[in-house]
């Protein structure tokens, strides 16, 4: 056994930008998977969490059904939650929709938008039951599951996900400092 | 002018002339109170709440009050700051604030208040309105989606005949502030700038600008606001 940290990560309606971020720890990323070791993550590919986890490290908000059932999964399974980043936190860019009505947006996507008048001649809104089925609006993950912490930006400064991540794993006070805390 | 006045901000002893807006006189002796609706120059509004003080046991707004001798004026409390913090948050989740999508990140005053507080997230709920983008100016846009309606513009912005060039809108829950037709017509690209100066958000702006400072070296990127008090 180990006493690592069992850390989970998930890119909801995000655009990868916040792992992307995680990454750019850069050579402390070597110091990190030292202290933690990731279980379900879009890094190691385990696509359903397999055990408990410590930390669940979630990324965009949930603008589809499987958002929300992902979302749940990760709050049932790990003891703390993050939203990372502007999407997790308020919805982001995608919730830039969400001052239109739903049938407006898939109209103008598939419907009426210059590049789909002339492909889609039978006027098609996809509606298979094996994609995500998308929600009336994009939902901030807190208005879903209980959130424990926030760290915003878009995305997260890569030193405040080390900083903030770096101190939960070993217990060390955390601090927000003015340049590494941003909206965008 | 006046005569000067003593009195005390969180016991501190201050002077300044009788009559002194006290944001300004705060000011004078290098104290920050907040202020959003409150631009140097142009009268007073007392809109926003976030310049809120306790002068002589009262709450009221530092922006619209007046130092005379001696009162005890509290600004730097955990009370108020509290208060202020929500009222950021209110006003963030009351329009519809993209931070990452926005020209004026960076140098906005509203984002600059909730860096200052740390604010992560709105304890309120986020109402995502749906507002217009009025884009039919020549030289101006605004995008009401971000607009506080602290009505700086409106006070502070005058065209060659001192007639606003911004105007209400709209009535009740519903109010907008519009570019007036009239008013804005033929107006200078340094009328333009002073408009979307004026702007504490990105609700003014020019068109064919922005998006010109980059990440880094932008007003408050490194230091908060407030600071070089
Ligand atoms: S106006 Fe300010 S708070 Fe609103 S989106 Fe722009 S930068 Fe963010
Ligand atoms: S446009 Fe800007 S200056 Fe005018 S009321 Fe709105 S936020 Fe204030
Ligand atoms: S700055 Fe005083 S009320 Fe807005």
């Amino acid at each position: 056994m180990t006493d690592k940290k069992i850390i989970a990560t998930i890119s909801l309606a995000g655009c990868f930008g916040c792992h992307m971020s995680l990454l750019d720890i850069d050579e402390r990323l070597l110091e990190f998977i030292e202290l933690v070791e990731f279980n379900r993550s879009p890094l190691t590919d385990i696509k359903k969490i397999t055990r408990e986890c410590d930390i669940g490290f979630i990324e965009g908000g949930c603008c589809n059904d499987e958002n929300v059932e992902n979302l749940i999964e990760f709050r049932k399974h790990c003891k703390v939650l993050i939203s990372v980043g502007e999407c997790a936190i308020m919805g982001g860019i995608p919730a830039i929709r969400n001052t239109i009505p739903l049938k407006e947006c898939l109209e103008e996507a598939y419907l009426n938008a210059s590049t789909t008048i002339k492909s889609n001649d039978k006027k098609i809104i996809p509606g298979d039951p094996d994609i995500p089925k998308i929600l009336d609006r994009v939902y901030p993950c807190h208005e879903v599951v209980k959130i424990d912490y926030f760290l915003p930006g878009c995305p997260p400064r890569a030193d405040l996900l080390w900083e903030f991540l770096y101190a939960l794993v070993t217990g060390k006070p955390f601090e927000f400092k003015y340049q590494t805390f941003k909206f965008d | 002018m006046g005569t000067f006045v003593k009195f005390y901000i969180d016991g501190k002893e201050c002077i300044a002339r009788h009559g002194t807006q006290l944001v300004k006189a705060a000011c004078e002796n290098n104290i920050y109170i907040p202020t959003l609706c409150n631009y140097p120059g142009i009268p007073p509004k007392g809109a926003c709440r976030i310049c809120a003080v306790i002068v002589n046991d009262k709450a009221v707004t530092a922006c619209t009050t007046k130092v005379s001798e001696s009162i005890v004026v509290h600004n730097n409390t955990p009370e108020l700051e509290k208060f202020r913090k929500s009222v950021v948050e209110m006003l963030l989740s009351e329009g519809n604030h993209f931070c990452p999508s926005c020209e004026k990140s960076g140098t906005c005053e509203l984002q600059a208040l909730a860096y200052r507080y740390r604010v992560t997230v709105s304890g309120f709920p986020y109402m995502f309105p749906f507002r217009e983008i009025e884009a039919w100016h020549p030289k101006l846009m605004k995008d009401h989606n971000r607009c506080i309606q602290c009505k700086r513009c409106i006070r502070g912005i005058k065209n060659d005949q001192r007639k606003s060039i911004f105007a209400f809108g709209k009535r009740g829950t519903h109010v907008e502030i519009n570019i007036d037709h009239d008013a804005s017509e033929g107006i200078s690209d340094e009328l333009a700038q002073r408009s979307m100066d004026i702007c504490p958000v990105g609700a003014i702006l020019r068109k064919r600008k922005g998006f010109d400072v980059p990440i880094g070296r932008r007003k408050y990127d490194n230091k908060p606001i407030g600071s070089d008090l």
